[in-house]
This record gives structure tokens, sequence and C-alpha cells, in this order.
């Protein structure tokens, strides 16, 4: 079957203020398949988010490969849909006019986009919300906000870097089954990365574990269980358990 | 919470009591070219279509001063932003200008005046212009190129400033998130950049306003300027009138206040987002 992503020994180096080279990603392959749902896990600095950046086209390849399909990712572009840890929601623009965003780009007729808008709040549940402004939401309701308008750009490969990270405990398991269930009505690749090793073992079919200095692939493994899961599963808890500690073993 | 009320007649004390000081002052002194009583100059400022001193009335002249503000600040907004955007854009700009902008943003714009007398003497919009001599001459005669150029160097700098930071410092995730979905070169620009660095350029016209407005008296006070609020203000201190001096300071003042407030209600009508977006 033909991959969605393909990364192929990709290599990437920063130079800090005082023109030391930082190695941020180290000959890193891996491969993403249609519908799935891969999370990347790893330590702050292991060059995830990195690598996230530069699947959307935003950060230049130096070295190694990055395909989209069959094409080469050199800018970002409208298959791809990326959402961020942080606050991305225009603020001058009410909910509606934010997840029509990437439509009026296209050039949608206003009217159709306002209607297409209105059906990506449905999904995530907003559409109540519609002509609020984004001031007057709440952290989590503004993610689901920046979901509904990756969403409505019909992405073939959706990009989240970390976007729960910024919310407390409650709000992110809630929106980690909101994500689910979404996905259940919109079916997507997604490639999601999270610092979080519950959070990746709660969503994904796939988790791609790294480490940090420099950025490498540790592993790469299936999780195998049925959804939804259930954090009190002994599986759920033994995987998270391993995962801890590979994390811990390469961090010293 | 203070009541609407309690707030007002809090602010309202200072000025009370310097009004009393001023009045018991003048009264004391009785010396009104020292210091007029505050019923002298009320009287100026309750009539200000009475002509004074044979120069016209204070309301007329302020007029021709606001008209040569608004013009030398038309002038420095029409320059101030579209640089300012650019230089913010695009860092090769901004180099490439910054260092010989900021040659001239130390010097203050009274600095200016021997050279700008002796480039423009008193030329004005309506020699420049080559108007014939009618109405609409005695107004653009007015409109002196030196003043106007004054009033210019006072109100770009702050446009400019603005202007840069203003789109220097929008969010990169905004610009990213944009990318993501689609957005062209244009689109970012037109749809992104500008709306995020309105308000702080819109503060920085309002900041440019207020320095162009104090920067009145010393253009005023330019050879050729036989008007203006400014104008007035030199004449009557010459010949010994110190209330037509104080009236045409207050009006200064209530003019210079107004029209700030005027851009403030802008901002927070139009840019609450930005107070309101953390």
């Amino acid at each position: 079957m033909e991959q969605v992503l393909t990364v192929s020994r990709v290599h990437k180096e920063f130079s800090t203020g005082d023109g030391q080279r930082i190695v941020a990603l180290e000959d890193v392959s891996m491969g993403v398949e249609e519908n799935e749902f891969v999370c990347i896990v790893g330590p702050s600095g292991c060059g995830k988010s990195t690598l996230l950046r530069m699947a959307a086209g935003l950060e230049p390849l130096e070295q190694g490969t990055l395909q989209y399909r069959t094409d080469p990712i050199a800018r970002p572009r409208r298959e791809i849909g990326m959402v961020f840890q942080e606050y991305s929601l225009l603020p001058w623009r009410s909910v509606r006019e934010n997840v029509a965003l990437g439509l009026e780009f296209a050039g949608m007729g206003k009217q159709k986009r306002d209607a297409e808008a209105l059906r990506y709040l449905e999904l995530v549940n907003l559409r109540t919300f519609a002509n609020a402004m984004p001031y007057e939401l709440s952290g989590g309701m503004r993610q689901r906000v920046a979901i509904a308008r990756a969403l409505a750009n019909r992405p073939d490969l959706l990009l989240m870097d970390d976007p729960f990270g910024a919310l407390d405990a409650h709000t992110r398991i809630l929106l980690q089954k909101e994500l689910l269930r979404i996905r259940e009505r919109h079916r997507t690749t997604i490639v999601f990365v999270t610092h979080s090793v519950d959070e990746a073992v709660y969503l994904a079919d796939t988790i791609v574990v790294m480490t940090a200095r420099p950025g490498t692939i540790a592993t790469t493994l299936k999780v195998g269980l049925p959804h939804p899961r259930d954090r009190a599963d002994p599986r759920f808890a033994r995987l998270t358990a391993d995962i801890l500690a590979m994390l811990d073993s390469a961090g010293t | 919470m203070r009541a609407g009320w309690q707030t007002a007649c809090l602010s309202l004390c200072a000025p009370a009591l310097f009004f009393l000081l001023w009045e018991a002052v003048a009264r004391a002194a009785g010396n009104e070219i020292i210091l007029p009583t505050l019923e002298a100059v009320g009287s100026l400022l309750l009539h200000p279509f009475d002509n004074v001193i044979s120069m016209g009335s204070i309301a007329s002249n302020i007029g021709v001063s606001l008209a040569r503000v608004l013009c030398g600040y038309l002038l420095a907004v029409l320059c101030g932003i579209p640089l300012g955007v650019l230089m913010g854009y695009s860092s090769s700009m901004f180099t490439f200008f910054n260092s010989f902008l900021g040659m001239f943003r130390p010097i203050p714009p009274l600095a200016w005046v021997p050279l700008v007398l002796a480039w423009f003497g008193v030329a004005s919009l309506a020699t420049l212009l080559e108007v014939p001599r009618s109405p609409l001459y005695y107004y653009l005669n007015n409109l002196k190129l030196s003043m106007l150029f004054i009033i210019f160097v006072g109100a770009v700098f702050p446009v400019l400033l603005s202007a840069i930071h203003g789109v220097r410092s929008v969010n990169r995730t905004l610009i990213d998130g944009a990318r993501v979905l689609g957005a062209s070169e244009r689109d970012i620009f037109r749809l992104i950049l500008l709306p995020a660095a309105a308000p702080e350029i819109v503060t920085g016209m309002r900041i440019g306003l207020g320095v162009a407005w104090m920067c009145l008296v010393s253009a005023e006070m330019l050879p050729g300027s036989l008007s203006g609020v400014g104008y007035l203000i030199t004449h009557a201190y010459t010949v010994g009138r110190t209330d037509v001096v104080i009236a045409g300071m207050i009006s200064i003042s209530v003019v210079g206040a107004a029209l700030d407030m005027a851009f403030q209600y802008v901002e927070r009508r139009r840019y609450g987002w930005r107070r309101l977006a953390r």
C-alpha cells in the first residue's frame, strides 16, 4: 500500500547563537500508512516538533527525503493540515470566520464557506459558538475550533503538534476522547506529537518513540488494543510503563 | 467597585484645587501680566468667536492650526505606515533603512527650523501648486511648507516605529497556521499581518497626532506665519496679553485631548479583541 508520509534518512542541524552546531534529528526514517494514527512521543528537545514542522513544509529539509505520497515536500500544501499547541486562531475573527479561513484562501465564496464552516463546527460540537470570538472560548474549545479549521480544508494528512499540551489534565482527557470520536466520523491519517506517553497509548495505532541529543527514533511499536481504551486495563498500564522505561534508560 | 459619580468627583478634585490656587495667587499678585484671573481667561474662552488683539477669533485660529497639523500629519501617516509595514515585513528593507532613519530620529523637530527656512522660506501649498489669487489661495497660503515639514518630522517617527514593531511582533503561529491552510504570500500580508498589526499601528497614529499637535507652536513661530493658535500665543506675549496666552494654551490642551480621546474611542471599539485576547 502507498504510504501517505514517508520520512527517509532525515538529518537536521541547528546553529545556536554562539555558532555551535546542534544535531536536532539524526538519520530519522519512518512511514505513515493510509488512515493510520501515529503518535510520536519523546522528551522535549528530541526534535519531534521539528520533524512535524518539516513534514508540514514549514521548516526546510537539508538532508534526506520527505514525501507526501509520491511528491517531495518543499512547502506547505493544502493536503497536509496542521494543528498547533499554541494559540493559532485569528483573534479578530469570529469562530466561524476562523474555521472558514482555509476555504477563503482557496477562493470559495462567502456563503458556501460559511455553510462548510458550520458543518465542521457541528462536527466538533461547537455550532452554537459560531458567532463567538475566540477570546470568549476556553482553551479546550479553542483547540476544537483549531481542529475544525484544519479539517474544513479536507486534508489527506493531519499533523498535530502537541495540541492538548497546554490544557489542564481533565480537559485533556475529554479532548482525547473527542478527537477519537471525530476521527470515527471523519476518517483521516493523523500524525500526533506529544510528550505524554499516556496520551500516545490512549490514542495511537502506532507509537514512534524518540530520544534526545541527537534526536533519533528508539523504537516503533503497534498498540493493538481495541478502542475505547481503558486506562485501568493492565495491558494499557504495561505498555505505558515499558515506553517510560525505554525513555528513562535513554535519557541518562 | 466605586460608583461612576464617585470616580468623577475624585478625578475632578485635583483640577478644582489647581483652579482655586490659581485664582488665589492671581488676586494676591494683582498683576494681570504675571497672572490674569480665572474670570479674564474664562471670558475669552467663553466667547471663542470674538476677535482678540485684532488677530481674529480663537476659534478661527484653532481652525487654521488644525488644518496645518492635519496636513503635515496626513503626510507623515502616508509615508510612515507603508514604509514601516515594509520594514517590518522584510528584514533586508529594515537593515537598509534602519540606520539611515536612526540618524534623523534624535533630532528635535525644532532643530530643523533654520534649515527648513533656508529651503522653503515662506513658500506655501498655494505657491507650490500655483493657485491663482482666490479664497482658495487664502486658505492654502496658510499651509506653509516649512510648517508642514516640522509637523511631519514630529509625527512620522512614532507612526513609523509602531508600524515596524506592529508587523514584526505578529505571532509566528498565526502566520504558520495560515501557511498550512494554503495562504499565498498576498493572503498572509492582507489577511494576517495587516489586521494583526493594525491596533499597534493605530496606537502609533494616535501618539503621532499628539506629537504633531505639540509641534504646532514651534511651527507657527516660523516667519511668514500670521495666524494660528501658536502665533496668537507668541503675538499676545509681545503685547503683554497674558490672558490671551493662557486662553490659547488651554484651547491647545482641549483640542489635543479631544483628538486623543477620539482615537482612543476607535481603538477600544475596533480593537477590543487585543485587550481581551490574552
